[in-house]
Order: C-alpha cells, then sequence, then structure tokens
C-alpha cells in the first residue's frame, strides 16, 4: 500500500518538476501544441486553394526529397486547381519504371502518368534508411491523421526546431525540436526563410511556408472532407426536419391516449 | 383504388400466403398488436435502436468487404483505396466505423436502463442472459473488426488480446498458437479474423431473434416495473404508439450519428492506427476502443496477469447471476431508494474505471482503478444481495394508469 501511496504522489512531484524546469525533458507527454487557424476547420471549412498549390510546390521541392507520399496519385492534383494539362505535365517530370514487362519482357522506364501514385524517393525502407542516418522519413500520405493533434502538430513540428537547451548534450545527426516527443529528432529543420520561390507574391516566411505545407498535407490525408462536409450538412438538415415532423406526428397519435 | 382503404385488408394472395405460412398474422401479432405497456419513457427506445445500429453495420460492412483485402501487405492500402478510390467509400467506412461505437453507446444505455428498472427479473432472466451473450459476441466482433485495417494499434491490440489467453495454465501457449494460426500475429491471423468478422454479426442476428422472442413472451418492462398483464388499459398496440415513437428517437439518434460521420469522424479513433502495422515498432501506448476501456482497466488492476484475465472475464460473467444477486421483488428502482443511489454510483464506478482504461497503469490512475475495481465486484458479490434483503421498498402502485394519472403534474 506504501508503494501505491508513493505512485500516487509521484505525479503531483513530477508536475511541480515540470512547472520548475521548463522544457521538461522525461516527461514527454506535457508538450501542448497550440492551436492555429486553419481554412479547412469546422463544419464549413474548405481548403484554401491557392495554399494548397503553395503546399504541393513545397511537398515537391522539399519534403519530397526524403518523405514518399505513395497514396496519392498525381490525378488528384486537379482538386488542387490545377487542370487536366498541367497534371499530365506534373506527372511527366519524373521517371517511374513500369509495372508490367514489355514484350522483350524487360522492365523499362518511363515518365509518370496521371494514374501512377507520388513517386518516393527511394525503393524500399531500407534504402530510405541508409540514406537518411539510421532514421525512416515517414510517408507523408496520412501524416495529419496519423498524428495527435493533427495538422496543428504538423505545424508545431515544422517551426518548432530551437537551439537545444544549455547542457543538453546532442546526439550525431539529432536535432531538437520543442514539440518532437523527446525533443530530438533526426529531420534537420526542413523550412528556412526563402526556401522556395512562389509564383504568387506571399511571403516566404517559415510559419507561411509551414502553414501551406500542412494544408496541402491535411488534403492529402483527408482529399474527401470537403465533399463529406457538404453532404453532411445536407444530410443533417433532411434528418432535423424529418425527426421534428416525426415528432409533430408522434405527438398527434400519443395525444388522445389516457 | 383507395376506396377500400379504411376496411380490414383482405388480399387474396396474402390470405393465400397466410394459410399456409402465416408470416402475415405473425407480424401483425408482434409488431402491430402486440401490446406493450402504455408508460414506457425514452430509455425504452434504445432497443430498436440496437436492431437498426446492427442492420446499418451489416450493410456497410457488406459493402466493404466487397472492397477490402484480407492480406498483411494489402489490408491497409485497401482500406485507403476505399476512402480515397471507391464512391463514396469513405462514407461508408465512417459509418461503419463510428457506428461501431454508436453500437456500444446504444447498447450500454440499453442495460444500464435494464439494471435501473430491473429488467432482469423473473420471468425475464434468459432475456437478460441473452442480451449479455449479445454483448460478448459485440465484443468479440469489435475486436476483430479492428483489427482489419491493419494499422499499428490493430496489430499491437491484436497481439495484447490474444496473448491473454497465454495466461491460462499449462496449455495457454499452444492456445495462442493455434489462435494465431502461427508463432506471432501474422497474415493467417488476419484472414481468419475477417472470416470470423463477418460470421458473428449473423450469429449476433440469430441471438437477437431469441432475444425479441424471450421478450414477446412476457412483453416489455416499464418504469414502475409492475405487471401490466392484470389491467388491460395499461397495454397499447405497439403499433402505431411505439412506431412512432421510435422513428421519433431514430431520428435524433441520426442526427448524433451523422454528426460524428460527417463532421467529426475519427473522433473515437486513435491517430496511430493510420499507421500501417510495424510489428518491429511498439506504439508508446496501446489502448483499446473506449468500450472497451473499463474491461481493460480491470484487467490491468490486478497484478497476477491470470487473476487480471478471470477478473475482466468476471466482471462481464458476473452479470449472468445479477437476477440472483438482487432477489428484490420490486424491479423498478423508482420504488428502492437505496438501490437507485446504488445504481448511480454502480454507472459513476463504470465510467471512472473507463477513464482508468485510458490512462498509463501507474501511479494515481492505477490506483483509482484498483479501488473501481474492487467496487465493481462488491457491487454485485456483497451490497446487492444485502440490499435487496433489507431494504424497505416503496408502496407499489396497483396499475399503471393509477400513478400516470396522479403524478401527470410531477
Amino acid at each position: 500500500m506504501s508503494i501505491n501511496l508513493r505512485r500516487a504522489l509521484l505525479p503531483a512531484l513530477g508536475l511541480f518538476a515540470v512547472v520548475a524546469s521548463a522544457p521538461a525533458f522525461a516527461a514527454g507527454g506535457e508538450i501542448t501544441i497550440p492551436k492555429q487557424s486553419w481554412s479547412f476547420q469546422g463544419p464549413l471549412g474548405t481548403y484554401d486553394r491557392a495554399a494548397l498549390q503553395r503546399g504541393f510546390q513545397i511537398y515537391k521541392e522539399v519534403c519530397s526529397a526524403c518523405h514518399a507520399m505513395s497514396l496519392v496519385s498525381y490525378r488528384n492534383l486537379t482538386a488542387l486547381g490545377f487542370s487536366d494539362a498541367e497534371v499530365k505535365a506534373i506527372a511527366a517530370s519524373v521517371e517511374v519504371q513500369d509495372k508490367e514487362p514489355n514484350d522483350q519482357g524487360e522492365y523499362v522506364m518511363r515518365p509518370g502518368r496521371a494514374a501512377d501514385h507520388f513517386k518516393s524517393p527511394f525503393a524500399n525502407e531500407q534504402a530510405s534508411r541508409a540514406a537518411n542516418n539510421g532514421a525512416y522519413p515517414p510517408d507523408l500520405s496520412l501524416i495529419t491523421k496519423a498524428r495527435v493533434g493533427g495538422a496543428d502538430y504538423v505545424y508545431a513540428l515544422l517551426t518548432g526546431y530551437k537551439p537545444a537547451p544549455a547542457g543538453m548534450t546532442m546526439p550525431d545527426g539529432m536535432n531538437y525540436n520543442e514539440y518532437f516527443l523527446g525533443h530530438l529528432i533526426g529531420m534537420a529543420a526542413p523550412l528556412s526563410d526563402g526556401a522556395v520561390t512562389y509564383a504568387d507574391n506571399t511571403p516566404t516566411t517559415v510559419p507561411q511556408l509551414a502553414k501551406d505545407v500542412t494544408t496541402f498535407l491535411t488534403w492529402a490525408a483527408e482529399p474527401e472532407m470537403e465533399q463529406r462536409k457538404r453532404l453532411g450538412v445536407k444530410v443533417v438538415l433532411f434528418l432535423l426536419l424529418m425527426t421534428g415532423v416525426i415528432f409533430a406526428w408522434k405527438r398527434k397519435v400519443w395525444k388522445d391516449l389516457h | 383504388m383507395s376506396t377500400t382503404s379504411n376496411a380490414p385488408k383482405k388480399n387474396g394472395i396474402v390470405e393465400w400466403i397466410d394459410y399456409r405460412l402465416p408470416i402475415f398474422t405473425f407480424m401483425n401479432h408482434e409488431l402491430r398488436e402486440y401490446p406493450t405497456p402504455k408508460n414506457l419513457n425514452y430509455w425504452w427506445n434504445f432497443g430498436s435502436l440496437a436492431g437498426i445500429v446492427l442492420v446499418v453495420m451489416i450493410l456497410s460492412g457488406i459493402f466493404l468487404a466487397m472492397n477490402y483485402t484480407a492480406h498483411v501487405d494489402y489490408a491497409f492500402v485497401s482500406v485507403e483505396r476505399i476512402m480515397r478510390d471507391v464512391n463514396y467509400g469513405w462514407l461508408l467506412r465512417y459509418i461503419h466505423m463510428n457506428g461501431a461505437s454508436m453500437f456500444f453507446l446504444v447498447v450500454y444505455i440499453h442495460i444500464f436502463r435494464g439494471l435501473y428498472y430491473g429488467s432482469y427479473k423473473p420471468p425475464r432472466e434468459i432475456l437478460w442472459w441473452l442480451g449479455l451473450v449479445i454483448l460478448i459476441l459485440m465484443m468479440a466482433t469489435a475486436f476483430l473488426g479492428y483489427v482489419l485495417p491493419w494499422g499499428q494499434m490493430s496489430f499491437w491490440g491484436a497481439t495484447v488480446i490474444t496473448n491473454l489467453f497465454s495466461a491460462i495454465p499449462l496449455v495457454g501457449e499452444p492456445i495462442v498458437t493455434w489462435l494465431w494460426g502461427g508463432f506471432s500475429v501474422d497474415n493467417p491471423t488476419l484472414n481468419r479474423f475477417f472470416s470470423l468478422h463477418y460470421l458473428l454479426p449473423f450469429v449476433i442476428v440469430g441471438v437477437v431473434m431469441l432475444h425479441l422472442v424471450a421478450l414477446h413472451t412476457h412483453g416489455s418492462n416499464n418504469p414502475l416495473g409492475i405487471d401490466t398483464k392484470k389491467n388491460p388499459k395499461d397495454s397499447i398496440p405497439f403499433h402505431p404508439y411505439y412506431t412512432v415513437k421510435d422513428m421519433f428517437g431514430l431520428g435524433v439518434f441520426l442526427v448524433i450519428y451523422a454528426g460524428f460521420v460527417f463532421f467529426a469522424p475519427n473522433f473515437f479513433g486513435e491517430p496511430v492506427n493510420y499507421v500501417p502495422a510495424n510489428p518491429l515498432q511498439t506504439p508508446s501506448e496501446i489502448v483499446p476502443e473506449w468500450y472497451l476501456l473499463p474491461f481493460y482497466a480491470i484487467l490491468r488492476s490486478v497484478p497476477d496477469k491470470l487473476a487480471g484475465v478471470i477478473a475482466m472475464f468476471g466482471a462481464i460473467f458476473i452479470l449472468f447471476l445479477l437476477p440472483w444477486l438482487d432477489s428484490s421483488k420490486v424491479r423498478s428502482a423508482t420504488f428502492r431508494p437505496i438501490y437507485k443511489q446504488l445504481f448511480w454510483i454502480f454507472l459513476a464506478d463504470c465510467l471512472v474505471l473507463g477513464w482508468c482504461g485510458a490512462q498509463h497503469p501507474e501511479g494515481a490512475p492505477l490506483l483509482i482503478g484498483r479501488l473501481a475495481t474492487a467496487y465493481y465486484f462488491l457491487h454485485f458479490i456483497v451490497l446487492l444481495p444485502l440490499v435487496s434483503k433489507f431494504e424497505k421498498p416503496r408502496p407499489l402502485p396497483e396499475s399503471i394508469s393509477t400513478p400516470v394519472l396522479k403524478t401527470e403534474k410531477a
């Protein structure tokens, strides 16, 4: 029982420790992710098309050097506002190996087609780890759905690179990130001011870049979101109306009963 | 055409069939005339709601199965294909995913309604048992289904739950190997889980039929918990009174259900299950879906593995003995002042257990979980038998009509 009591008191002690030394290293669960405001939040939220296109540019020029996005196809990019011709051109800019052998029995390289999935930067996990100091950059297709905090977390991570606190020894190849669990992350800060050149006049500060690419990643994870919410509004309105009518009917049926 | 709409229905074909196979008489009996207590409140909606959710789950599941691939290399991707490329596949999957949570929500309310109004008491013990069998089948089906998308939590949840059987002395390990179809959770496991996940819902349908037969034998209990057979004025035909009331309840329920499906489809889910299963990397926290958390808390409250497994299963099986543990002749908690308090404390205890199940099992949550587990069993083994023996119930009304007229204003 005394052991249990001590255990019961430990969290309280832990809390003091957190308050005393701000970035408590051991208390991984204490990280709070700041909330951002997003174009896609709320029951009527939609994706900002311009942000999606800018975000895709960042993915293409920065993220895709290490991260795959294998569940998304080039043809899906029409949802970002690209025309069919633009999508074909984007797909054709990569070389992929055809899944079927040609009539000589050889697997040949060909330009990508709209129906292809996004080309992955590495052939397999081993190749990816070998090129990334042993770390495995996760596939980004579902990243905002696969992390607690969703888009807010991804944004926080991308903007959370800070110099390591004094006295903390950084292992080789590791970077300090305020919001990563344990604060040690293999990925070096991927974004810097002016990392990409936007076609429009949007500033290319790190917060802006992070916001754009996170919007794109959220779309990649939930491409059905706009259709879902639009249908949802209709369905719920219909159900409310129907339920109201049935309630009136119910009152009528039960009125004479005693 | 519509001149005979008020006359009793006489249709040659219907009569021909009915004379040989009386399904129309049966339906008329059980769905129209079926005498139902006139004072059922909205807590009585949840039985029919559960039945409707079961149908929704089976239908959405059948269409999902047409697009799902039960193979460790393709399961995760096939689910994502449903989400992205199958027409309205995202809708099907979100209906099914959230439907599981809705099913348990509805059934738990249904069960607690039974606990409050003493619906398990004679002559409805077998009705109660059949309901518990449905609950156990639902838990098994839900667990099997959660494994199918083959995400991290699918894989590790399957590993943890199947490993529970290794606690059985002597034959534990061989049983686990037999369940897995190999030496770890792998492709054979996924295949059989898919097969069983498709099978069990139809077993549930069968038990639901029996549940209904048992229900219709003695009719519904009611908020006063008194027999309604004595006074014919206490009963009303099921149709139109309860068909329309159930439909209204269904409408309210569907608004809530649709709210989750369309606007917060992953509210009940674990983000880590959107990471493909990786046998080499354990997630930082392995937790079951919310509806299994109270039982998970009981499992983890006991320091010994075998004892924990026994406690967890015991927590469900003790419910089978409820009609005898609670020997009070009075059904409804309305007339049982002490039991009524016990009911609310027990409900709170279950919620506390659910909270503990979601916490890391150490420190305060572990201690609270242990106390709540102890109370869970104390409630059934000690408090209920004592209270049902010594409690002085308030006087019961003669019939439904008497108190209904008197308490109308209250």
